[in-house]
């Protein structure tokens, strides 16, 4: 017995498959075939071989940016792989009022970047609420150039991507934890083991698939970062121009009066293929996993 | 709540398992541990200190998480006459006023930005329940030939990171000629391929007899996917149509990109103009990014126990 006309899953899909093939799979394609044209938004373009890779192995932005996202992802893997786990390990269990601190734990992950880059702006301003409070007590005796300097202005990006990350990672060691073996953990503490050790020989590898996916997905959006160094930065990337990410260059290329699509496409090849090194890392890592077990 | 209901049915479970096993396992507890050393922070009740600190650390991890949003709530209601840059800090405004947010009205088309912000994100919260759901039916539900293919597809766009293809999406929408329109802006989002495979996740977890017996009674498709299928994934398509509003309220590189006429923008371009291009005053500011963020909370707040509940019958973003 069928339980449907042969032409009902397409015509269901139908949309879905639109979408699909306009602004997934075709996008893709037309990335490329762009990236070897010297297109312009209003200029239009033609066929120009490798140049745009050439012009970009060459751009000092692109250094800087990289640059920028090492620092990125050598700050936010390590400590956004292990704080949202203590976090989530802190909210946990059922206590009185605990809806209230989960659901505002994760406040930071509904706002957009750019308010919470603004609001951080003027916490980290030269009259900022932190220069304030450094001077008044005596810490300091001169302002800490926070959005000025190179390295302090990536570091501040940094801290408020770890901060506003937080509660994303936590909801997903949430539900990891409840798969945390309950009788390793006794047996562990009958062995006399305090919580600490606890902490690293039973809930860590219990949720060690969860903290691989964590890291992996950590080191992707480190390298997809814009708005937070975008509005820092005050839209240029910092006083000289190098606190840039791969994507804010993608954008200043393509936007002004005759964006250079061309270029601008290049780049994001570039950023594709060092998205895919994480993820291929942890295909791999999974693979190897399954084989064992 | 995904822990909980985790832990939940291990709590369930021991009355029905008898009060046997329950009360030799608290009698081998009292046996390992006389001195009450190595509980597990997890799974043991609580002592009365160990509440008191784990109540401490949680307020002070509240105060990180939104001490910053609470200074620019307060920055945002202080008068002009009050110093903000002063190393003397005021915590809480000595005159509250709401005389920024009009100032922020006078600068920039405040409400129009929201407006359109909203806009975007009503029509692709309706465009992702209605194509995300169609499609993930048909993906986990109905057979077909070329199903496993299409699937393969739409799950290796997923690699694709959205920042990747947005330049040639921008070329797309401008040829299109709908460059600085609302509509160019919703478009690309209004089926996202994350949630027609999330829908389809939530579609598998229904039990095959179910549909079976409904085809039997001669219902169609469309009677199944709405009388059979909808009711069993309402939790997921609530997770995604949260998601989906809160994707396009604070979505800024793509109408960035896209947008151009001033009073076309949405809230989140428009404030990065505000920001030192319109308004150098820190109490303007603050107004406006309040204005773009007490609505999503207070949206947030509202729905966040469907929020949770979906995301703990297994509907997680990666």
């Amino acid at each position: 017995m069928r339980s449907h006309r042969f032409y009902t899953p397409w015509l269901l899909m139908l949309p879905a498959l639109v979408w699909l093939a306009l602004f997934s799979v075709w996008p893709a394609i037309n990335t490329v075939t762009l990236s070897f044209t010297n297109v312009h938004q209003l200029t239009g373009g033609h066929f120009i071989g490798l140049k745009n890779y050439w012009l970009l192995w060459n751009d000092p932005h692109i250094r800087d940016a990289m640059i920028n996202t090492v620092v990125f992802m050598v700050v936010c893997v390590p400590l956004l792989t292990l704080l949202p786990l203590l976090l989530a390990l802190l909210v946990q269990r059922q206590i009185p009022g605990i809806a209230f601190f989960r659901t505002a734990f994760y406040f930071p992950v509904i706002a957009s970047a750019v308010t919470v880059a603004l609001i951080w702006k003027w916490l980290l301003d030269d009259r900022g609420l932190i220069n304030n409070l450094a001077q008044s007590m005596g810490f300091i005796h001169k302002t800490i150039p926070f959005l000025t300097d190179r390295w302090l202005l990536l570091l501040s990006a940094v801290a408020l991507t770890v901060w506003k990350g937080l509660g994303y990672y936590m909801l997903l060691y949430m539900s990891a934890l409840g798969s945390v073996r309950r009788d390793l953990h006794e047996a562990a503490a009958v062995d006399g083991a305090g919580t600490v050790r606890r902490f690293w020989s039973v809930t860590v590898p219990g949720v060690r698939g969860t903290m691989l996916l964590v890291s992996v997905l950590i080191a992707v959006n480190a390298m997809r970062v814009f708005s937070e160094l975008y509005i820092l930065g005050g839209r240029t990337g910092g006083v000289g121009g190098q606190d840039v990410s791969i994507v804010m260059l993608v954008q200043q290329a393509a936007s002004g009066s005759d964006g250079r699509l061309g270029y601008a496409s290049a780049i994001s090849v570039f950023l594709f293929f060092l998205t895919a090194v994480p993820l291929l890392f942890l295909t791999r890592l999974n693979k190897n996993a399954q084989e064992e077990s | 709540m995904s822990a909980t209901t985790a832990e939940e049915p291990r709590e369930l479970q021991d009355p029905r398992l008898g009060t046997k096993s329950a009360k030799s396992t608290k009698r081998q507890n009292a046996l390992r541990h006389p001195d009450r050393r190595g509980r597990s922070p997890i799974f043991d009740a609580p002592t009365r200190t160990g509440l008191a600190l784990r109540y401490l650390t949680l307020v002070a991890v509240l105060l990180i998480s939104i001490g910053p949003m609470l200074w620019e709530l307060s920055t945002s209601l202080k008068s002009k006459a009050e110093d903000v840059f002063t190393q003397n800090i005021e915590l809480l405004p000595q005159h509250p006023t709401l005389g920024n947010y009009g100032e922020v009205q006078r600068t920039i088309p405040v409400w129009h930005f929201a407006v359109n912000s909203l806009t975007v994100a009503a029509i692709n919260v309706t465009g992702n329940i209605i194509g995300a759901t169609l499609a993930g039916y048909v993906l986990a539900r109905l057979k077909f030939k070329g199903r496993k293919l299409l699937l393969g597809v739409f799950v290796s766009t997923l690699i694709l990171p959205a920042e990747v293809t947005i330049i040639s999406k921008f070329q797309m929408i401008t040829s299109m000629g709908l460059g600085d329109t609302i509509l160019g802006v919703c478009l690309p989002d209004m089926i996202a391929m994350t949630n027609v495979l999330l829908m389809r996740n939530a579609f598998l977890a229904l039990p095959r007899e179910v549909e079976e017996a409904a085809v039997i009674d001669g219902a169609t498709t469309l009677q199944r996917l709405r009388f059979v299928g909808l009711p069993a994934v309402k939790g997921t398509l609530s997770v995604i149509s949260i998601f989906a509003f809160i994707g396009a309220w604070d979505d800024f590189l793509w109408p960035l990109l896209v947008l151009q006429t001033p009073d076309k923008l949405t809230l989140t371009v428009g404030l990065s103009y505000l920001d030192g291009q319109w308004s150098h005053d820190p109490r303007t500011i603050a107004a406006g990014t309040m204005i773009a963020l007490v609505p999503i909370l207070l949206l947030f707040m509202v729905l966040q126990r469907f929020f949770f509940r979906g995301v703990s019958e297994g509907a997680i973003k990666g």
